[in-house]
C-alpha cells in the first residue's frame, strides 16, 4: 500500500497543540469579553489601592462641621458640545431654626473641573513628596467646593473616604484569602501527601472549624479585640481572624487532590527517577491544579470583601479613624440621616461593583482552566 | 449508614464540651469583665457609682473568681437546663433567648422557603432555555443579588421605602402589637412585617441556588440517560423533572441541613439593621458587653445548630441518592 | 418491490461550533427494508451515531439537520417525514418509543441512577399505553409489573422479580445491556435503532446478546439499524451494509457483495486490516495510511482522497464523487466507477 503523505497546510489544531497550558488558559479566558472587562475593573480598582492619594480631591480626614452634607455634585464631561468637565457649584444657607448651614446644588453656576491639578501634600507610594492629584478644580485656593460624592456629617468628603477605604477592604480581601490559600494548601498538602497521624489531626481541625458557626465566631473573636489597638493591628487581626476559618474548604480540596494524585504514575515515575519529595510536590503535583487553586481563590475574595464590609458596618471590624466600606457605610445606619443624604449609600454600590468583577473573573478563570468544560 | 450516623451523635456531646471551652475563652477575651463596661457607661452617661458598690457587685455576679471557677459555674448550670442570669438585663437568659429564638426561627424558615420556591424553578428555566432573553436576565439578577451584601439590600430598600412611602419598615411589628400576647392578630402583623426581612435575608441564597441549580442541571443535561428519556417519548418538562432535575437538587437538598444555621446566623447582620427582636442584636449587645453567660448561651446554641444541621445534611444526602444508601461498604 | 419502513434521503447534519462548520453528516441516503437488519459500519467520528440520532430529532444544538428527508412509513399509512416534525412535538413523541425505539451506546450511563430500571421500563409501557393498546382499560399498576417481568424473562433476564427492581448499577454489563433491550422493544417498535449495543460488554456475552437481537427480530418482525465499527458483528447481523466515511456514504449493498466483492477502495481497506489467523506468524498487521482528518480540516473532493490508493490526481481531490451503482443492488461512490457523476460539495 502506497503512503500519501497529506499535504495539509498548518490548521488551528496544530497552534494549539503547541501551546502550554497557561497559553491556552489564556486563549480561553479571552473568549469570556464579561471576565476580560471585569479583570479591567480590578485593574483600575487595584490602581487606586496602589495610590489613593493621587485619587482624591480632599484629605479624607479633614472635618469642618459648616460643610455637612453637602449634596453629590455630579461631573458632566460635556459643556453644551464641548468636552470640557465641569461641575454645578454648591450653594449654603443657614437655617434659622436649627442654626446649621444647608447645601443644595447650585446649577447655575458652573466649576469647570481640570486634571493633574495640585492639591494636598502627601506622599506617592509612602516615598516621594508629592502635591500631584488626578483631579481638582482649577483655583487652588479651595474657594471653589468639588466633592465629586458629596460630605458626611462632619464634613468630610465622601469621594476622597471613598477612595481610601477601597484601599483597605480591597487590601483585606486579598491578603485574608491568600493567608487562606496558604494555609490551606500547607495543611491540605501534609493531610494528602503524608497521610498518617498528620492527616488525621489536621482532618479533626478541619471538621471542628467547619462545624463552628461563622458569623457569630466572627462578631465574638473581632469583639475580643481590644479597643486600644492601633489601626494597623486592628487590620492584621481582622484578616487573621477571616482567615483562619476560610482554608478550611481548601484545605480538604487540596487534600482530597494530593490523596489521588499520590496513586498517579507519573508521580511514581518521578520517584522511581529519583526526584526529591519537594521537587516532586511542588513541580509534578502542584501545577496539576494550580489553576483550580487560583480559580478558588478569585472567587473566594468576594466572601471576604463582605464579610469585612459586614463587619466594619456593625463596628466590629475596622475602625475609625481607618477608613473602609464597611466604616463609610456605618455612616448610613440611620434612615434619617439615609433620607438627608442619599449619597452616603454609595460606597455599597463600590461593593457590588468589585464583588461583581471578581466573580466574573473568578467564573471566567475557573471555566478556562477547566479543561473539560465546552 | 446507620453506624455512621450513630457515631456522629455520639461525638455530639464531646463536640459540644470543646466548643464551650473555645467559646467561653473568646467571650472572656477582652480586658476587663462586664462590670468595666457597665461602669464606663454609667459614667459617660452622668451617673457614677463607687468602688465599693462595684466591689459587691463584683463578688454578687461571681465576677471576682478566676476563669474557670466562672466556666464550670455555668457548665454546672447548663447540666441542669439553667442557661444561667444575663447581667445586663438581670433576667434569665432562658426567657430572654426563648421570645426571640422563635421569630428567628420563623424568619429563617420564610426565608427558605422562599429561596427554594423561587429558585429552583428559575434555575430549571434557565437551563432548559440557555442563551435566552430570560436566561441573561436572571443571569444579571443573580450575579447582582450574589454580590450585594444582605444588610447593604436592607438599606437601600429601608430607605427606598422611608423616602418615597415614608413608611417605616423597621421592627417585626407595629407599636400596638410590639408587647401584646399572641393572638391572630398578632400573627397577621408579624406577617405582614416579616416579608420584608425575609426577602432580604433570601436574596443572596436564592441566587446562588438559582446559579448552582442552572450549573448541575445543565451538566446533567448532557447525559445519556437524558437522550434515552426523550427517545422513549417524553415530553421535555416532563422528562426534565423527572430525571435530571432529581439528579441536580440531590447534592443541592444536602445543603438544606447547612443552610438553616446559616440562616440563622446571617440574619444577625440584617437584624441588627432593621431593628428586628432576633438572636442576632442580643448577641452583639452581650458580646460587646461581656454578658458572658448570655453570649455563650447564645454561641453553644448555634454550635449545636450547627452540627445538627451538618449532621441533617448528610443523613438527606444518603436518603435520597440510592447509590449512598446502598453502597454500604463503598 | 415492499416499502421500504425507513427512507433516509440525503441527509445532512451540520454543527455550528464557535471554531467552524462542521458537517457531521453531508449527504447520506439508504433504504431499511421491513423486518431487515441494516449494518452501518465506519471509523469513530464517520457520523453513524449521529445519523441515527438524527432520525429521531435527537440531535442537540449545536448541531441542526440541515438538509434530505427521512421518511417513515407505517403499515398503509402514507409516509411521514420525521424531518419536518417539531422535535418536541405531540407526533414525534408518538412515534418515538413506540415506532422507532433506540437502544443508546452506554447501557450504564443510559439508565437514570436513582429509579429501578423496572420503573423506568414501566414509564415508556404507560407513555404508549394507547397506542399498542388502543382500547380496553388502563393498565394497573400490577400489570404493568407482570408485563415487564415477563419482557425481562423474554430477553434472557433470570430472576426477572427480583431485577425489576434493581438499580442498572447494581446489574452487570450483559443484564444492563438486557434490560435495555427490553425497554427498547417494549411497546413493539416497527424499527429499532442499535447504536453500538456490543461495544461496551466482553465478547461472550457480545455472543448472547447478538442471538438475542436476532432471535426478537425474527420473533417480533422488527427491523434494525445496526451501529457498529466492528466488521465481524456486521458479518453477522446484517443482510444490507452501508459503509460510511467523514458524513458520507462510501459504499452500500448486500452482506455478501460488501465481504466478497469490495469495490470501493476503503471498504478493500477496511476488510484488509481485518487481523487474520491464517498468514504466517510476523506478519505486519495492515493499516489504512493516514488518520481522519480533523472535522474542521475535510479535505477537498472526495473524503477519503488524502489516504487512497488508488486516488486519481486532478479529480478525486477536486470534485465529490456521487453514489452509483457498481453491480446489482450495490452503490459506491468512487470516481474508479462514475467518473462523470460528482455531487456539489
Amino acid at each position: 500500500m502506497s503512503v500519501l503523505a497529506p499535504a495539509a497546510p498548518v490548521t488551528a489544531e496544530d497552534r494549539v497543540s503547541v501551546a502550554s497550558n497557561w497559553r491556552l488558559v489564556w486563549w480561553r479566558f479571552r473568549k469570556h469579553r464579561l471576565a476580560l472587562v471585569s479583570a479591567l475593573v480590578l485593574l483600575v480598582l487595584y490602581l487606586v489601592v496602589l495610590c489613593p492619594d493621587f485619587f482624591s480631591t480632599q484629605d479624607p480626614e479633614a472635618t469642618e462641621a459648616k460643610l455637612a452634607f453637602i449634596p453629590l455634585q455630579r461631573l458632566h464631561v460635556f459643556d453644551g458640545w464641548r468636552p470640557a468637565p465641569w461641575v454645578p457649584d454648591v450653594a449654603g444657607k443657614r437655617n434659622p431654626t436649627t442654626l446649621r448651614m444647608e447645601w443644595r446644588v447650585d446649577q447655575a453656576r458652573k466649576i469647570p473641573v481640570r486634571f493633574l491639578v495640585t492639591g494636598y501634600p502627601y506622599r506617592l507610594l509612602g516615598v516621594v513628596p508629592t502635591r500631584l492629584h488626578l483631579l481638582g478644580t482649577a483655583e487652588a485656593d479651595g474657594r471653589e467646593r468639588l466633592h465629586l460624592l458629596g460630605t458626611d456629617r462632619l464634613g468630610r468628603d465622601q469621594w476622597s473616604r471613598l477612595v481610601h477605604g477601597t484601599r483597605t477592604s480591597m487590601t483585606i480581601g486579598l491578603t485574608a484569602v491568600t493567608f487562606s490559600v496558604i494555609l490551606g494548601v500547607l495543611l491540605g498538602g501534609i493531610s494528602g501527601y503524608y497521610g498518617g497521624l498528620a492527616d488525621a489531626v489536621i482532618q479533626r481541625l478541619i471538621e471542628l472549624l467547619q462545624s463552628l458557626p461563622t458569623i457569630p465566631i466572627w462578631l465574638a473573636l473581632t469583639a475580643a479585640l481590644p479597643r486600644d489597638w492601633s489601626p494597623q493591628q486592628v487590620f492584621f487581626a481582622i484578616t487573621v481572624i477571616l482567615s483562619l476559618v476560610g482554608w478550611t474548604t481548601l484545605g480538604r480540596e487540596v487534600r482530597g487532590r494530593f490523596l489521588a494524585l499520590r496513586e498517579e504514575d507519573f508521580v511514581l515515575a518521578a520517584e522511581l527517577a529519583g526526584a526529591s519529595r519537594g521537587r516532586i510536590i511542588l513541580r509534578h503535583m502542584v501545577p496539576t491544579f494550580l489553576s483550580h487553586i487560583i480559580a478558588t481563590s478569585t472567587l473566594a475574595v468576594p466572601a471576604m470583601i463582605i464579610n469585612e464590609t459586614s463587619l466594619s458596618f456593625l463596628g466590629l471590624g475596622i475602625r475609625p479613624p481607618a477608613i473602609s466600606w464597611g466604616v463609610l457605610l456605618q455612616e448610613a445606619q440611620n434612615i434619617q440621616t439615609v433620607a438627608l443624604a442619599p449619597w452616603l449609600l454609595v460606597p455599597g454600590a463600590v461593593v457590588i461593583l468589585s464583588v461583581l468583577a471578581f466573580n466574573l473573573v473568578g467564573d471566567g478563570l475557573r471555566d478556562a482552566a477547566d479543561p473539560y468544560s465546552p | 449508614m446507620t453506624r455512621y450516623v450513630l457515631k456522629r451523635l455520639v461525638l455530639l456531646p464531646a463536640l459540644l464540651f470543646l466548643f464551650s471551652v473555645t467559646v467561653f475563652a473568646i467571650v472572656q477575651a477582652p480586658p476587663g469583665d462586664f462590670l468595666t463596661t457597665y461602669v464606663a457607661t454609667l459614667a459617660s452617661s452622668g451617673s457614677s457609682i463607687n468602688a465599693e458598690q462595684v466591689e459587691a457587685l463584683r463578688r454578687e455576679y461571681g465576677l471576682d473568681r478566676p476563669v474557670w471557677v466562672q466556666y464550670l459555674r455555668w457548665m454546672e448550670n447548663l447540666a441542669k437546663g439553667n442557661l444561667g442570669l444575663s447581667l445586663e438585663y438581670q433576667r434569665p437568659n432562658a426567657e430572654l433567648i426563648g421570645e426571640r429564638l422563635v421569630l428567628t426561627m420563623v424568619l429563617a424558615l420564610l426565608s427558605f422557603v422562599f429561596t427554594w420556591v423561587v429558585a429552583v424553578p428559575a434555575g430549571i428555566y434557565s437551563a432548559m432555555h440557555p442563551r435566552s432573553v430570560v436566561d441573561y436576565l436572571l443571569t444579571v439578577v443573580n450575579y447582582v443579588g450574589v454580590a450585594t451584601p444582605n444588610f447593604m439590600l436592607a438599606l437601600v430598600l429601608m430607605w427606598a421605602a422611608f423616602a418615597y412611602f415614608g413608611m417605616s419598615v423597621t421592627g417585626l411589628f407595629s407599636p400596638d402589637f410590639v408587647e401584646a400576647p399572641w393572638s391572630g392578630a398578632r400573627v397577621l402583623d408579624l406577617l405582614k412585617h416579616i416579608w420584608l426581612p425575609a426577602v432580604v435575608l433570601g436574596v443572596a441564597g436564592t441566587a446562588r441556588l438559582t446559579r448552582v441549580m442552572r450549573a448541575n442541571l445543565l451538566d446533567e443535561l448532557n447525559k445519556p440517560y437524558v437522550t434515552t428519556a426523550r427517545a422513549k417519548g417524553l415530553s421535555e418538562w416532563r422528562l426534565v423533572v423527572r430525571y435530571p432535575a432529581r439528579l441536580a437538587l440531590n447534592p443541592l437538598v444536602s445543603t438544606i441541613g447547612w443552610y438553616l444555621p446559616a440562616l440563622f446566623s446571617g440574619s444577625l447582620i440584617v437584624a441588627t439593621v432593621m431593628n428586628l427582636p432576633n438572636i442576632g442584636p442580643l448577641l452583639l449587645r452581650a458580646l460587646i458587653n461581656q454578658d458572658m453567660y448570655l453570649a455563650g448561651s447564645i454561641l453553644l446554641i448555634y454550635c449545636f445548630l450547627t452540627i445538627v444541621g451538618t449532621l441533617v445534611s448528610d443523613i438527606l444526602l444518603a436518603w435520597l441518592d440510592p447509590r449512598i444508601r446502598l453502597e454500604e461498604g463503598g | 418491490m415492499t416499502t421500504p419502513v425507513l427512507q433516509v434521503k440525503d441527509l445532512r447534519v451540520h454543527f455550528f461550533l464557535d471554531e467552524g462548520l462542521v458537517r457531521a453528516v453531508d449527504g447520506v441516503s439508504f433504504d431499511v427494508a421491513p423486518g431487515q437488519v441494516v449494518g452501518i459500519v465506519g471509523e469513530s467520528g464517520c457520523g453513524k451515531s449521529v445519523t441515527m440520532k438524527a432520525i429521531l430529532q435527537l440531535v442537540e444544538p449545536p448541531g441542526r439537520i440541515v438538509g434530505g428527508r427521512i421518511l417513515f412509513h407505517k403499515d398503509s399509512a402514507p409516509a411521514v417525514d420525521l424531518t419536518q416534525l417539531s422535535p418536541k412535538g405531540p407526533e414525534l413523541r408518538a412515534i418515538r418509543g413506540a415506532e422507532i425505539a433506540l437502544i443508546p451506546q452506554e447501557p450504564m450511563a443510559a439508565f437514570s441512577p436513582v429509579h429501578s430500571v423496572g420503573e423506568q421500563v414501566i414509564e415508556a409501557l404507560r407513555l404508549h399505553e394507547r397506542q399498542w393498546r388502543p382500547s380496553g382499560p388502563r393498565l394497573s399498576r400490577a400489570e404493568a409489573r407482570s408485563m415487564t417481568v415477563d419482557l425481562f424473562r423474554n430477553v434472557g433476564i433470570s430472576m426477572p422479580d427480583e431485577r425489576v427492581d434493581a438499580y442498572s448499577w447494581q446489574l452487570s454489563g450483559g443484564l444492563r445491556q438486557r434490560a435495555m433491550i427490553a425497554m427498547a422493544l417494549s411497546c413493539r417498535p416497527r424499527l429499532l435503532i442499535a447504536d453500538e449495543p456490543t461495544t461496551a460488554i466482553d465478547v461472550t456475552t457480545q455472543a448472547q446478546i447478538l442471538n438475542l437481537l436476532r432471535d426478537l427480530q425474527r420473533r417480533h418482525g422488527t427491523a434494525i439499524v445496526f451501529i457498529t465499527h466492528d466488521l465481524g458483528v456486521i458479518a453477522q447481523m446484517a443482510r444490507d451494509v452501508v459503509v460510511m466515511y467523514l458524513g458520507r456514504v462510501m459504499e452500500q449493498g448486500s452482506v455478501e457483495q460488501i465481504f466478497h466483492a469490495p469495490k470501493h477502495p476503503y471498504t478493500r481497506a477496511l476488510l484488509k486490516s481485518i487481523p487474520s489467523v491464517n498468514v504466517p506468524p510476523r506478519t505486519l498487521l495492515p493499516t489504512i495510511a493516514g488518520s481522519i482528518p480533523h472535522p474542521l480540516g475535510r479535505p477537498r473532493g472526495c473524503p477519503f482522497h488524502p489516504r487512497c490508493p488508488d486516488a486519481i490526481a486532478g479529480v478525486c481531490s477536486e470534485r465529490v464523487p456521487a453514489l452509483g451503482p457498481v453491480g446489482p443492488n450495490q452503490l459506491a461512490s468512487c470516481f474508479l466507477y462514475h467518473r462523470d457523476e460528482a455531487v456539489e460539495p
